[in-house]
């Protein structure tokens, strides 16, 4: 290869420094996952019919989408033997598509497959198409949080009929002669893990992802800071105290959360004045967390939207034109966002009862993973101030309940406006910025 | 002069700061560490397994990410005990007086995790021995009971004759066991030895070990069995030991080509390489061709100077934004001498504790390790790597390759232009430098001497402002302990000489708390003549 030096050229949006020339050798880069081996990955789950199995896929999907994986769950609905090998290849045409057209790069493939002949099928399957296959074997016990809010004896006699018709094909995976597969097998309810053959990093983060995940009832709150003075004024960023009307929020905080009466309670806040202020008032003991600083703005750091408007009026509008991956100059994205914030996720898994006390970008980053929101909706995810969100999670997915603690503060959300182009009028981009001093 | 003139509100700041110190969290969770409950990790295995590797490694890891840990290995307190190593007969089963040693020499090694974990302030001690019986297994777990410790077992289990073969040809032909035998002596004996642990060994057991905290690796990694893992250190611990490999491969660590801002004298900044970058560039290329390696990834930051000497090579590489240089906050793209000029408070706390130190609206080096956590696990799991990256960034990178501390971390030397081969050998790492010949600004700016601190703060006539301070608070009765001038000239050396001294400002603090008003002009007089360090 010679040592010619094509030009590069600073992606406006993302503030990425690419190549001039498109050819296949300039790759970009959205996700925390190295891109390095790009062949596409099939998570295969494997084992007899439980919800926990569908609990897991699903939970997994949203995680993998979160961090940037492009990741579907395909669901094969068993319907009966004999129709068996045919939705299986229907469902596989489906897999094929996804990787090709829709440059996906993960497939959760959740169905029984508990034949030694399907799972051959898409063994075979797999390698024709250069596909990674990993096996997930689950056992999830009855008491896992679907079952509660179904009639236990039914549930249970529906559960032992249907492990009845697959017991007499069950072949459950064999540590000699399938040595060579990726497998993780999980036993009794997440104590024990057995991981084969783990192959690349992206399985590497799913077995510490599954590791780390429980199914213990707990809840998550999650708010901001409580009004700063920054906020009054309606500039964005910076590291300003809270105003009085913060400072009452931190208050009725306290008062709220003695009233739940929550067993346990972590308290997580970030470097920032407003946050630990808030924190402070509670009482009690709490961590600090340098990954839940509010997003920096770079830049555009102390400025009100007029003053970006007037300074900066094509980022302004940059920004508008994709909230989620327009990078702040000598800032940040909410794509760089959600790679700091993946720490924090992961520590939440694992954790039971926590409160955490964040920022506007970060609390809607946070939401979109547990409310499983696509990068399109995320960064204009409602997160007021003075508000609480308590999540609980059930079921498949996450129960939310939005307490507004009843103090008065600023509107510091900004709508999406009508005019995204770069050559608006400045009241057509300032249109939906939120009133202030 | 060129030195700052103090005001008396610099002065009360600048003593009563301390340095940067972030309040809680960085990589760790600080509940982690603010629970009393250390964590003592013990390994379980017949020799040449792997399990001092493991050992040693882990404790690199845990001490890099901040969390204080040390490794214990019986097999040197055995070494210490006997002096002189006989011959595998001393680990027969039936030998009652070798058997009467080992069990003393592990006593004695627990007695020094319970010295580094309850006394010493230690985190995590890691006892590297074979522990094969369950008996020896549960004189641990009661020791870690009656002192509160968390016990996580580490077993590695391989019958694969070559890569067993191997680790004896690595690390155990060298050991001090072995310096007076030749090389078939050395295995023929070792093998003998690791068949004296054979008939006992009782790997950990599905059933009567399920209540155990652990992780059996099988066949170097291409199975694990993880077993109640209890908290965040564990499966930290855990995702650690399933993402290292003992692959033979190289790690090839440079900065980017001489850039702009670097000829400037600048610091941080986006710009783009000058031209002897670009010309180090291609000797890269050159480099990177002639050493043949096979699959080589290459990564970069996303600044342009480390994607621009990417390009020149020619081969496909990718982005990581955690490999960015180190924000310098308010200070990026100034000089040192701007950044003395105008934030000299900045520029004094920087020197006093350079790893700690954060730039407003900037970041530490501490930072740093933080954001470099996931790039690191990712060269774990790789095989053949070039980074190419940033003064700060490859200081954080080399210190974990070559287990440096948080104090030497900062100024470890990272210069233009040289590529640094990292090899995996043995228990640790083999560094070969190798300067691409192209001539490039010196970016480094070594430890300051604590006399080039106090020298400073004398020229810029700090003490008549110390002086001031004092006498423009009243302050209550002057301790006893500082009656003596002597003495407080002594307190006043001795802070700075001894090796946690960067607080000088935090005894100035101290006698501007005590003393009273009426003492202080005789006392500062005094001190100034009396302390001989400038």
């Amino acid at each position: 290869m010679s040592g010619t030096q094509r030009t590069l050229t600073q992606n406006p949006l993302e503030k990425t420094w690419v190549p001039s020339l498109k050819t296949r050798l300039s790759q970009r880069r959205g996700s925390s996952v190295p891109q390095f081996t790009n062949s596409p990955t099939m998570i295969v789950m494997v084992g007899l019919p439980a919800r926990g199995k569908t609990y897991i896929s699903k939970k997994l999907t949203r995680y993998l989408n979160w961090i940037g994986v492009t990741t579907k769950g395909i669901n094969l609905t068993p319907q009966g033997f004999t129709r068996d090998s045919a939705c299986a290849i229907a469902a596989l045409k489906d897999v094929c598509d996804y990787f090709t057209r829709g440059q996906g790069q993960v497939v959760v493939f959740d169905a029984t497959n508990t034949t030694l002949e399907r799972r051959e099928v898409i063994r075979s399957f797999a390698k024709e198409n250069g596909y990674k296959v990993c096996y997930f074997l689950g056992q999830v016990k009855l008491t896992s949080p679907d079952y509660a809010d179904c009639d236990k004896e039914e549930a249970v006699a529906d559960f032992l009929k249907r492990i009845d018709c697959y017991k007499l094909t069950y072949v459950p995976l064999d540590d000699d002669k399938d040595r060579n597969l990726s497998y993780i097998k999980i036993f009794n309810v997440g104590s024990r893990y057995l991981v084969n053959q783990v192959q690349d990093h992206i399985q590497s983060r799913i077995v510490y992802y599954l590791m780390n995940i429980h199914v213990t009832p707990r809840s998550i709150y999650l708010c901001r800071h409580g009004e700063s003075e920054l906020n009054l004024v309606g500039r964005i960023g910076g590291d300003s105290g809270l105003s009085t009307g913060g400072a009452k929020f931190a208050s009725a905080l306290g008062a709220y959360l003695r009233g739940q009466c929550i067993s346990d309670l972590k308290v997580w806040t970030s470097h920032m004045k407003r946050t630990i202020q808030t924190a402070e008032a509670l009482g009690v003991q709490y961590e600090q967390w340098k990954a839940l600083n509010e997003i920096d703005a770079g830049v555009c750091e102390d400025m009100t939207y007029e003053e970006i408007q007037e300074n900066y009026p094509e980022e302004f509008a940059l920004r508008d034109q994709d909230k989620y991956r327009y990078r702040y100059p000598k800032g940040e994205s909410y794509e760089d966002l959600v790679q700091r914030l993946e720490p924090v996720i992961m520590e939440l898994e694992r954790q039971e009862n926590v409160l955490v006390i964040c920022h506007q970008a970060v609390m809607r980053c946070l939401l979109a993973y547990f409310l499983d929101k696509s990068a399109n909706e995320l960064p204009y995810l409602k997160c007021p101030l003075h508000t609480v969100l308590k999540l609980t999670p059930v079921a498949y997915g996450c129960k939310v309940e939005s307490v507004f603690l009843n103090i008065e503060a600023v509107n510091t959300h900004r709508d999406k406006p009508v005019n995204v182009d770069v050559d608006r009028e400045p009241a057509e981009a300032l249109e939906t910025v939120p009133d202030h001093v | 002069c060129g030195y700052h003139v103090w005001n008396f509100s610099e002065v009360q700041i600048l003593i009563t700061s301390r340095p940067r110190r972030p309040k809680l969290t960085f990589v760790v969770p600080q509940h982690l560490c603010m629970t009393n409950c250390p964590t003592l990790i013990v390994t379980v295995g017949l020799p040449a397994r792997g399990k001092t590797y493991i050992s040693k490694k882990l404790t690199r890891y845990l001490n890099w990410i901040g969390v204080p840990t040390k490794e214990f290995n019986v097999g040197q307190y055995r070494r210490e005990c006997l002096k002189i190593y006989k011959s595998f007969e001393f680990f027969r089963p039936d030998n009652e007086e070798g058997l009467k040693i080992r069990r003393q020499c592990a006593l004695a090694a627990l007695n020094d995790v319970r010295q580094y974990l309850s006394v010493e302030g230690g985190q995590v001690a890691v006892f590297d021995a074979t522990n094969t019986t369950r008996e020896r297994r549960g004189t641990i777990v009661k020791f870690a009971e009656q002192n509160d410790f968390k016990v996580f077992f580490v077993e590695s289990v391989c019958e694969d004759p070559d890569v067993i073969a191997q680790n004896i040809v690595q690390v155990k032909l060298g050991s001090p066991d072995y310096i007076h035998c030749n090389t078939e002596e050395a295995i023929e004996d070792f093998m003998k030895r690791i068949k004296c642990y054979e008939s006992s060994y009782q790997p950990l057991d599905e059933a009567l070990d399920r209540d155990l905290s652990y992780i059996t690796i099988m066949d170097v990694g291409r199975r694990y069995l993880v077993n109640r893992v209890l908290d965040h250190i564990q499966s930290r611990i855990v995702y650690y030991l399933m993402n290292i490999h003992i692959t033979p491969r190289s790690i090839y660590l440079c900065r980017h080509g001489e850039s702009d801002l670097n000829i400037k004298g600048r610091i941080g900044g986006d710009s783009g390489l000058s031209a002897r970058g670009k010309e180090f560039a291609r000797s890269l290329m050159k480099f990177i061709q002639e050493q043949n390696i096979k699959d080589l990834k290459v990564c970069t930051s996303q600044m342009k100077r480390t994607i621009q000497t990417a390009e020149c090579l020619g081969v496909p590489y990718e982005q990581w934004k955690p490999l960015n240089e180190i924000d310098a906050g308010v200070c990026e793209e100034m000089m040192y001498e701007e950044i003395q000029e105008h934030y000299p408070l900045e520029f004094a706390l920087r020197d006093q504790d350079k790893y700690r130190y954060r730039y407003p609206k900037g970041e530490s080096y501490e930072d740093l390790v933080q954001r470099l956590e996931p790039v690191i696990m990712e060269l774990e799991r790789q095989e053949n790597v070039l980074v190419i990256c940033h003064q700060a960034v490859m200081r954080c990178l080399l210190a974990y390759f070559l287990d440096k501390s948080a104090d030497e971390l900062p100024y470890l030397k990272c210069p233009l232009h040289t590529v640094l081969k990292l090899t995996p050998m043995a228990y640790g790492c083999k560094v070969e430098s190798v300067c691409l010949s192209v001539d490039a600004v010196n970016t480094h700016r070594d430890r300051p001497e604590k006399t080039h601190m106090l020298n400073y703060l004398i020229k810029c006539n700090f003490f008549s402002c110390f002086y001031f301070t004092c006498c423009k608070h009243k302050y209550s009765n002057w301790k006893k302990r500082f009656s003596s001038v002597t003495f407080f000239s002594c307190f006043v050396k001795d802070a700075l000489t001894c090796s946690h001294s960067h607080n000088i400002f935090q005894c100035f603090e101290s006698v501007l708390r005590d003393s009273p008003g009426a003492q202080k002009k005789k006392y500062f007089v005094e001190f100034v003549g009396s302390t001989k360090i400038f």
